[in-house]
């Protein structure tokens, strides 16, 4: 095990990380901070469940990903204005026609892997995800980012699995046209 | 079994990315895919997504390219 002081200094080392990690789900910074904040305090207070026997950056996620969920929680009992739009009905009217069929069909993105090494596409997809109504946003994001499943989500935001699922549906469809339009498209 | 429209079939591949289809859903499902390929971009782009915002910490964003 690695003394005291190197194993503080490994961890500060991280904090970059573990806040852009943070703020991916939380879209604030101060409550980021906070969060990170506490995980480190609580991963330098248990330095003996590290052990050597994870990757140091693993472990800390792992710890992180608690703190992020506690702030969720707290925020989904505060009482927050009407959320504009989100859960209206139209579901996509412009994609299909009227029986359900594709009004375009959606094209090719050929090999995208590649796309995920550059900077640049990650800044298209985060712009596409800023652009997400808060709530839908929050949703996608403890499934795809924290990879929490839908009964943990449905529990922390005290909403129904249908709820859910429409919520996710509507991301990742709202998600691949901005992709579309801002990236693949081009 | 009643034929699945394409607005149907991007639902279903959604929450199959989040539950445990049913039997009849992923036959529905499967049968459709096979014949559209409208739907099976769409199911390959949803599923992007996720590997996609896995990569999104690993970088800074704020700073230059």
């Amino acid at each position: 095990m690695p003394p005291p002081a190197d194993f503080r200094s490994q961890i500060e080392a991280l904090r970059p990380y573990l806040l852009r990690f943070a703020s991916l789900q939380l879209r604030d910074a101060a409550a980021a901070e906070d969060a990170v904040q506490e995980a480190l305090v609580a991963a330098l207070a248990g330095e003996s469940g590290f052990a050597g026997r994870a990757n140091l950056r693993t472990w800390l996620t792992g710890i992180l990903k608690h703190k992020i969920v506690d702030t969720v929680r707290r925020q989904a009992r505060e009482p927050t204005l009407p959320q504009e739009g989100e859960d209206a009905l139209d579901d996509f009217d412009a994609l299909f026609r009227r029986n359900g069929h594709w009004a375009e069909r959606p094209a090719g993105w050929g090999e995208p892997d590649g796309a995920l090494e550059q900077s640049q596409f990650l800044r298209a997809l985060q712009a596409c995800l800023e652009r997400l109504p808060a709530r839908t946003a929050k949703v996608f994001m403890l499934r795809e980012h924290l990879g929490l499943d839908t009964p943990e989500i449905c529990k922390e935001l005290a909403i129904t699995p249908t709820h859910c699922w429409v919520m996710l549906y509507r991301a990742r469809m709202t998600l691949r046209e901005c992709l579309q339009q801002t990236w693949f498209g081009r | 079994m009643r034929v699945l429209s394409c607005k149907e079939t991007t639902r279903l591949v959604s929450q199959g990315l989040d539950r445990e289809l049913a039997f009849g859903e992923r036959v529905a499902l499967r049968l459709h895919l096979a014949i559209c390929l409208g739907c099976r971009r769409a199911g390959r782009q949803m599923a992007y997504l996720r590997r996609a915002v896995r990569e999104l910490a690993e970088i800074d964003l704020t700073t230059g390219a």
